[in-house]
């Protein structure tokens, strides 16, 4: 049998306004090597300064995880040609990173918790971009210079679940701080495997194959799963040592299989070495303070949840995975409803409906101020359970808010009025003598019956919770 | 006409002094302009073409920047506009810095003044045959191991590289970013002092400028100032006859002028010689990966992807010396040899520093050759282990991030200039001005 080993380096875009190393802007642009400076360009002369926001957000990730912020940190040179990397270099950390020795806490794979070390974190420049078009390629420095935060996990993970997990939980992380978009799609949290595998009970770890620029955890847990399978049939066969080497592979997601990018002898020396246009980077007590300005993140408020809204595990789990549907969550509760009917209905009824349309939360025109109103009219027996559920459908499929015309038009309003209540269920009572007879000789089982028949009468209408209290008292007397 | 009277002439004055001025530089055989470009009406500076002035072609006297506008200005550029100056034509230099001859130019060698069978030193040889010719009144060169410092003794005009952090490099094509520095070349201590008060300052687009407030030097010239100068023997025992008997008469001139002169010695040059060409070419090694065909300047013909695009636009758009450097350096940085190179290297450039504090506790000032000989025949420094070693006077000043002037003391028996150079404390660089001055007033040198 045999362990697998992960370890993961996440590149996690920073939403700062500026570039990593000059003041142009890091938002999105249409026109090609339009966010771009003198600096950005590599013109001869222009000279890197380091973003204070860039470092004030990697320290906020640093305190976040419990890891040591380093006071004095450096920049080092990363050297490869590549059209898209303007400098002929990378200003990275390689040597002294601005962080180290973080943890993250993840489900574990029997279902414990357990938790996944951060070895280091480092602030790099991101490259531009290649397009090719057929002959000719064009190079788009837009992105060139954005910050980049790569965070290095220990080689902690012992399966594609956890390793899924773990990335889960980073990402949600990096949003809950605001520190990043980590928009998969769009590049802004990116993702390289090193996965090994070793006979269960050997302490040495087998030999470490990195997957590179793996752009959605579907893909992570395939890639894994592929990469483990194919180095243990290897070392099956027999053939471990030359099928399977420290290299870069390259996930193709249509065929769900990892392929080798170069060949064995031919490894990158990146001369690493300090970068002297940058003096040491040092942290001062005021960028400290202002990094220290952490809001609540996930995992204190599930706990929150649990121990103060009374929510269950899964429900609090569930919505405080994302921020977003923890904000929500919260603009629900201001209208002052149950929180765990506010929970059961934004994940079973919202949630579920979304999902079905393949959106997302933050794509709900239903906003949780709209969904708040309805529950409460539940709550005050205005409607029913199941009209709610009408008026929502409506309110997807019609993108129209106003709930009490929505109730008047669909003709949901509930029977609340006693004394109209009363005088259905006298009807019913009347028509049913010798049911009530039996009731009344024992068999209790009659009494849905009359609940039926009463519901019937008011055509759906009556509120249920009235119908019960009242048969209940006119059979009891 | 010196740099401090032109600064009094009106704008008509000044107009025809720059046509004057340029007339001269097209009409002049020493190839000392490589570019005849003029900005505004102003105090005219002639510009080493290694930094950035907007609109212009700025090259590096390299084939690699041919086609090349600069876009923007670099700060000491920005600083002398304000300021009223104007820069006007570009200087002539080693390609991108490396070199001590400017013969390893693009546009073929300068020659000096005062004997054109012989180098104008270099890389700021330009600047340096410019000012000594006439040519121009000042000129801004830069100085990575001696680049303003040679140049200027070799042609007999004064040259100061600042202490490290002082002039901003935003705006200069980098060759060595832990030893740049721009500096004055002028005809005599006092220009110099003016120009630097000029281009000096705190810049926050240079992440390595010290922030510390620029005190103007011209306004607080003193010649009367008393100093400890230490004279470093073993330096003198290997420098050339010319340059030991310009030792004894400035010896003998800042005694008269009542500063008191001590022994010392330093680390044999052979340290500095290693860890410079270690240190600086690592640096260059990556700064010059920028010119790769991609964005500006000269691109390859015919190359079928990219790699191709960028073996053969810096095969062909380099020159020998500046592949050689880059060569060096990375092999220096190279995986395996970083450790006995690199870091090495930075060892000994501390050791060094404490070499000079040490001095520095005892005096100070140091009076120093700049070079071993008086500038060399065109075509004589042909084997680069020569040349590196001819920088041995120069290059710790850089390591180390010191301040130096260097003044012409004597003219030898060919009446070739001999310079000698004055070190200083960093940061602290009144002194320096003030005995270079008070040697100045006793040399009577006469270009």
């Amino acid at each position: 049998m045999f362990e697998v080993v992960i370890g993961l380096e996440v590149h996690v875009q920073l939403n700062t306004k500026s570039k990593l190393f000059c003041s142009c802007s890091t938002e999105f642009a249409a026109k090609p090597n339009s966010n771009t400076c003198p600096v950005c360009l590599a013109l001869p002369g222009a000279l890197p300064v380091v973003n204070e926001e860039a470092v004030i957000k990697a320290m906020r990730f640093g305190y976040a995880i419990d890891a040591k912020v380093n006071e004095v940190s450096r920049f080092d040179r990363k050297s490869y040609f590549y059209p898209d990397s303007p400098m002929s270099y990378q200003i990275t950390q390689f040597y002294k990173p601005i962080l180290e020795n973080g943890k993250i806490e993840i489900t574990s794979k029997d279902g414990g918790t357990k938790f996944v070390t951060i070895k280091e974190a480092h602030l790099e420049a991101d490259a531009g971009k290649s397009i090719h078009e057929g002959a000719i390629s064009k190079v788009d420095l837009n992105r060139a210079g954005t910050p980049l935060l790569e965070i290095v996990s220990g080689p902690d993970m012992r399966s594609s679940d956890e390793a899924v997990e773990y990335l889960k939980k980073l990402h949600s992380l990096v949003r809950y701080l605001d520190i990043s978009d980590a928009n998969m799609q769009e590049g802004s949290f990116r993702c390289d495997v090193n996965v090994s595998i070793r006979p269960k009970g050997q302490k040495e770890f087998g030999t470490r194959v990195e997957i590179k620029n793996i752009n959605s955890f579907r893909f992570v847990k395939q890639a894994i799963e592929y990469e483990v399978e194919r180095q243990i049939e290897a070392y099956e066969d027999g053939v471990y040592e030359e099928e399977v080497w420290q290299e870069t592979r390259l996930f193709d997601s249509n065929k769900g299989i990892t392929k080798s990018m170069r060949g064995k002898e031919d490894s990158a020396d990146y001369r690493y070495f300090p970068d002297p246009d940058l003096r040491p980077l040092i942290v001062t007590q005021a960028m400290i303070e202002k990094a220290k300005e952490i809001p609540e993140l996930p995992d204190e408020k599930c706990k929150r949840y649990m121990s103060e809204l009374k929510l269950k595990e899964y429900d609090a789990k569930v919505i405080t995975a994302q921020k977003e549907l923890a904000h929500f969550f919260e603009v629900m509760l201001e209208e002052k409803i149950d929180a765990k009917n506010a929970a059961a209905w934004l994940i079973n009824e919202l949630l579920g409906r979304l999902n079905k349309l393949g959106l997302d939360i933050s794509q709900s025109v239903v906003d949780a101020k709209t969904l708040a109103k309805l529950i409460s009219k539940i709550e005050d027996g205005t409607i029913s359970g199941k009209g709610a559920k009408d008026v929502l459908d409506y309110m997807i499929e019609h993108e129209e808010f106003d709930i009490d015309a929505i109730i008047e038009k669909l003709g949901l309003k509930q029977l609340s009025d006693d004394s109209a209540i009363l005088a259905l269920i006298d009807e019913v009572l009347a028509k049913n003598k010798d049911k009530v007879n039996e009731y009344k000789e024992g068999k209790e089982k009659l009494f849905g019956f009359f609940v039926g028949q009463v519901m019937k009468a008011s055509k759906g209408s009556a509120n249920p919770k009235k119908v019960n209290e009242l048969l209940k008292q006119r059979l009891s007397s | 006409m010196k740099l401090r009277e032109a600064c009094k002439l009106s704008k008509e004055e000044l107009k025809s002094l720059q046509e004057e001025l340029l007339q001269k530089a097209k009409e002049s055989d020493l190839n000392a302009y490589i570019g005849f470009e003029r900005s505004e009406i102003g105090v005219p500076i002639l510009i080493k073409d290694n930094i950035q002035v907007k609109n212009w072609p700025i090259t590096c006297a390299s084939k690699i920047l041919q086609g090349y506008i600069a876009p923007y200005n670099a700060t000491v550029i920005e600083k002398l506009k304000v300021k009223g100056f104007a820069p006007m034509g570009r200087a002539n230099m080693d390609e991108f810095a490396m070199g001590s001859t400017t013969e390893s130019s693009f546009y073929g060698p300068t020659k000096n003044p005062h004997d054109t069978t012989r180098v104008p030193g270099g890389s700021s040889g330009g600047s340096a045959a410019a000012v000594a010719a006439g040519l121009a009144i000042a000129a801004l060169g830069s100085d990575t191991g001696g680049s303003i410092r040679q140049p200027a003794s070799y042609c007999g005009v004064v040259g100061f590289k600042p202490t490290y952090g002082k002039v901003s490099r935003y705006g200069l094509s980098a060759y060595a970013s832990s030893l740049d520095q721009i500096g004055p070349i002028t005809q005599d201590v006092k220009d110099a002092a003016l120009l630097y008060d000029m281009i000096a300052g705190y810049d926050e687009k240079d992440s390595t400028s010290a922030n510390i407030a620029h005190t103007s030097i011209y306004k607080n010239l003193d010649s009367s100032q008393k100093y400890t100068i230490a004279v470093i023997d073993n330096y003198v025992e290997a420098a050339s006859e010319d340059v030991k008997e310009a030792m004894q008469k400035a010896i003998k001139a800042l005694k008269e002028a009542g500063h008191t002169i001590i022994h010392k010695n330093l680390l044999n040059t052979k340290y500095d010689i290693a860890t410079y060409y270690i240190i600086a070419t690592a640096e260059a090694a990556t700064n010059l990966g920028r010119y790769d065909g991609v964005r500006y300047g000269y691109r390859a013909e015919g190359a079928k992807n990219s790699m191709e695009l960028f073996f053969k636009t810096r095969s062909e758009g380099f020159g020998d010396e500046v592949k050689r450097r880059i060569l060096l350096g990375n092999f220096v940085l190279s995986s395996g040899y970083y450790d006995a190179y690199y870091i090495k290297a930075q060892k000994v450039r501390h050791l060094i520093k404490e070499e000079y504090n040490k001095i520095f506790a005892k005096a100070d000032l140091i009076l120093s050759p700049i070079a071993p000989s008086v500038a060399p025949k065109l075509g004589q420094l042909q084997d680069p282990l020569t040349m590196y070693k001819s920088d041995m006077y120069t290059l710790a000043i850089n390591l180390v991030g010191l301040p130096a002037i260097s003044l012409p003391i004597m003219k030898n028996k060919e009446n070739l200039p001999v310079g000698l150079q004055l070190i200083g404390k960093a940061f602290n660089e009144q002194p320096i001005f003030n005995a270079a001055l008070s040697l100045e007033e006793r040399v009577n040198y006469k270009g």
